[in-house]
Order: C-alpha cells, then sequence, then structure tokens
C-alpha cells in the first residue's frame, strides 16, 4: 500500500499496518510522539488499535531531549 | 524610527507599535547552551527590554562549535556560560537589560526566577529541568516555547498554561531513553532552526499576537518536516495545568542534590543551604591538598588524580570523572564540605 508520512509518499508491503507498528518501524518512542491520521489527532491509548490503509496521510512529531 | 530596528519595523507581522511593545518586555532563558544561546542573541538584537539568562555550566571546548555567544578565550578560562553570555549580548546591543545568572535552575529558585517575566524561553538540554519550568510556568500562568534538538533533528511547541497542553498534558513521564547531544551529536543548523522558531514563536506573543498552536518537528538533514495541532491533548486532569494541579516537580528536597549529566560522565552536587561559603576559603584550603588549582573570579577549579572538581560561587560543584551519584556526594563532603 502507499501511505503519505510527513508530506512523503510511502510504499509499505503490507496491506494494512497499525500506527504502533508503523512507529516501532520508524524507531520512534511511542511515549512521546503525537501522532496526527487523516488529519485525526491519535491518543496513545489508540495506537495499537488505529489501523492505517492504503491512501492515508499520517503526520508524526516527537519530543526531542538535547538543546 | 530607529535605524537598529528599521528592518525588523517593516515586517508588517511588527511594525512600530510591536517594536515599542518589545522594548518594555522581559524574557527569561532558561539554559545558555546552543539553543539558549542562538535564542537569546535574536532576542537582542530585536531589542527586547530585558534579558535574563541562566545556566549552571561553563564554556568548554565542545561548546565552540554551536554555542554561538562563546569564543576560545571563554573555554580558555572556563568562564560560566552565563557570565560569558552576558558580555556577548551586552556587547551586541547595550541597550537591552541582560542579566546572567550562573545557577541552576531547580524547584528552590523557579518561583522567584519566572514571577516578574513575560515569557520563558527553554534553552535547557533535559526533560528533568523542563518538567520545572512546565510546573511554575503552569503555576504562575506565564507562556513558555519548548524547544529540542538533536542530530540533524528538532522540535518547538509554545505553551499557554491552562489554554494549550501543557508537556505534562503530552506525555506523562520523565524520557530516560534516548540519546543526547553528547552522545549522538548535533549540528549548528538543527539548533538554529529550533531556535528560529522558539524566537519567532516568543516574538507573537511579545508583540500581542497568537502563537502557533502547532507542535513543529523538523530534520533539516533529510529536508523533513511536520506540524501537528495538539490543542485537543489538553488534560483536564494534568498535575501540572489543570484546576487540580499539584506541580509534582516543584516539590523542594532537602540536603545534597546530585544529578548525572548524561553522555559526560559529570556528576553535579547542589547543596542545600551552605553558610559563609567561599570561593578564597576554598581556595586555601584546597592548596593544601593539591597543586592542580586555578580560577577565574566566577569559579574556582581543582584535579584530584582523575577527577576534575568545578566549583560555584553558590558551592555549586561538577565532578568530572565519575558516574556514580553517591561516590559523587561522599567526595564533596571531603573536599567541599557538608
Ligand atoms: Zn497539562
Amino acid at each position: 500500500m502507499n501511505i503519505q508520512v510527513n508530506g512523503r509518499r510511502i510504499q509499505l508491503n503490507e496491506h494494512e499496518i497499525t500506527i504502533g507498528e508503523l512507529l516501532e518501524s520508524y524507531n520512534v518512542t511511542k511515549r512521546i510522539s503525537v501522532v496526527e491520521h487523516n488529519k485525526e489527532i491519535i491518543k496513545k491509548e489508540e495506537y495499537e488499535q488505529t489501523k492505517i490503509t492504503n491512501g492515508d496521510t499520517l503526520e508524526i512529531v516527537h519530543f526531542v531531549g538535547g538543546g | 524610527m530607529e535605524e537598529r530596528y528599521s528592518r525588523q519595523e517593516l515586517f508588517s507581522g511588527i511594525g512600530s507599535e510591536g517594536q515599542a511593545l518589545l522594548a518594555e518586555k522581559h524574557v527569561l532563558i532558561i539554559g545558555a547552551g546552543a539553543l539558549g544561546s542562538a535564542n537569546a542573541e535574536m532576542l537582542v538584537r530585536a531589542g527586547v527590554g530585558k534579558i535574563t539568562i541562566v545556566d549552571r555550566d561553563y564554556v568548554e571546548w565542545s561548546n565552540l562549535g554551536r554555542q554561538q555567544l562563546y569564543t576560545e578565550e571563554d573555554a580558555l578560562t572556563s568562564l560560566p556560560k552565563a557570565k560569558a553570555a552576558e558580555q556577548k549580548l551586552l556587547a551586541i546591543n547595550s541597550r537591552v537589560k541582560i542579566v546572567g545568572i550562573a545557577e541552576e535552575f531547580h524547584a528552590e529558585n523557579a518561583e522567584q526566577l519566572v514571577e516578574s517575566v513575560d515569557i520563558l524561553i527553554d534553552g535547557t538540554d533535559n526533560f528533568n529541568t523542563r518538567f520545572i519550568i512546565n510546573d511554575v510556568t503552569c503555576k504562575l500562568n506565564v507562556p513558555w516555547v519548548y524547544g529540542g534538538c538533536l542530530e540533524s533533528h528538532g522540535t518547538c511547541l509554545a505553551i499557554l498554561p491552562g489554554k494549550t497542553p501543557c508537556l505534562k498534558c503530552l506525555f506523562d513521564y520523565l524520557p530516560q531513553e534516548g540519546g543526547t547531544c553528547d552522545t549522538l551529536g548535533i549540528i549548528g543548523p538543527a539548533v538554529q532552526m529550533t531556535a528560529a522558531y522558539q524566537t519567532a514563536e516568543c516574538l507573537k506573543f511579545l508583540t500581542g499576537q497568537l502563537m502557533s498552536p502547532e507542535m513543529v518537528y523538523f530534520d533539516v538533514w533529510e529536508r523533513q518536516s511536520s506540524s501537528v495541532e495538539v490543542t485537543k491533548l489538553l488534560d483536564p486532569e494534568c498535575s501540572s495545568c489543570s484546576s487540580q494541579a499539584d506541580y509534582p516537580f516543584l516539590k523542594k528536597e532537602k540536603g545534597l542534590r546530585t544529578y548525572m549529566l548524561c553522555g559526560r560522565e559529570t556528576v553535579q552536587v547542589r547543596p542545600g543551604q551552605i553558610e559563609g561559603f567561599s570561593l578564597k576559603a576554598l581556595n586555601d584550603r584546597i592548596k593544601q591538598v593539591t597543586s592542580e588549582v586555578r580560577g577565574n573570579g566566577e569559579l574556582l577549579i581543582f584535579q584530584i588524580n582523575h577527577l576534575r572538581f568545578v566549583v560555584f560561587k553558590d558551592g555549586r560543584t561538577l565532578i568530572h570523572g565519575i558516574s556514580d551519584t553517591s561516590e559523587a556526594q561522599k567526595l564533596y563532603q571531603q573536599y567541599i564540605g557538608a
């Protein structure tokens, strides 16, 4: 399937994947991330249940410690 | 129109009214590292009325790669960053009132420092301090602008207590994993980009405009960026910003406090209250133990075996070459005092 992450088109072999799985594949720490799925902000508790399918759009931001 | 600010006044977002407002404002910057330096320089050039900049560290060679206010001379003399920053900022714009405070920002001095300011800028490099900032700004209802950067990426979020989600609304634990600038590194462009977002939000607020409700994240090397509107995540039961807040990070501790500077093999030891502490007396005492002692009036540095002690005027000490906090406490008691 094709999805869009942070403005970039990404091709995945899976036909369906959860937000939790996607974050893991990006190595993003779930507890310090904020995810918008098709313009809808997703609560952390819902990461594992929310499914991403073909054509979906995601914005992922996360907290950074340094400075 | 004053020539110095003419280009900024021409910018429609600020104008001469905005410029006049800036001159009346007081900004507190916590941390005078890379982000703190970059924000401070922009705000001083922009003509903000007063800047207070607080930092617990001193200038080292590894800072010169990106911490724009410092020079080789500062590293050679191990000047506290707050003092070096104060000098540079005054030289840039003598019309701005600048106060450099070479102390740690902690639960005990936080309220007094934040009380009278218009906005706070986060120039820290750790979440311990950020959660103290978060609690005190919520308690005193002062807005602040979070910023963080690492490697080639960075992020920024403006926080208006009670109106937009605070740090605690967005994550409820102190992240310990993940790298720091001392382990994963950082490049100047990531610093500058993060600071640019922070200063822009700060200027908007100071000139009476709304700050962005979006959290922005970017990678300047990979050329990626993303923004998410986070207002919906304001937590009505938040322990820091809701009506039932109890400000968990403002709880005061007693006695010696130790803190590990991660990735640096350094422990900071801070005394609760020490009466009659003076660097001069310590200098006289320590000279009987080691000949490797030097000072610059702001701090005293001495070496014992493989350990380097850097002692500030308030008795706070950085012990380099150690990563065990209880061992550091013992060394502190042995050489510096109770
Ligand atoms: Zn909150």
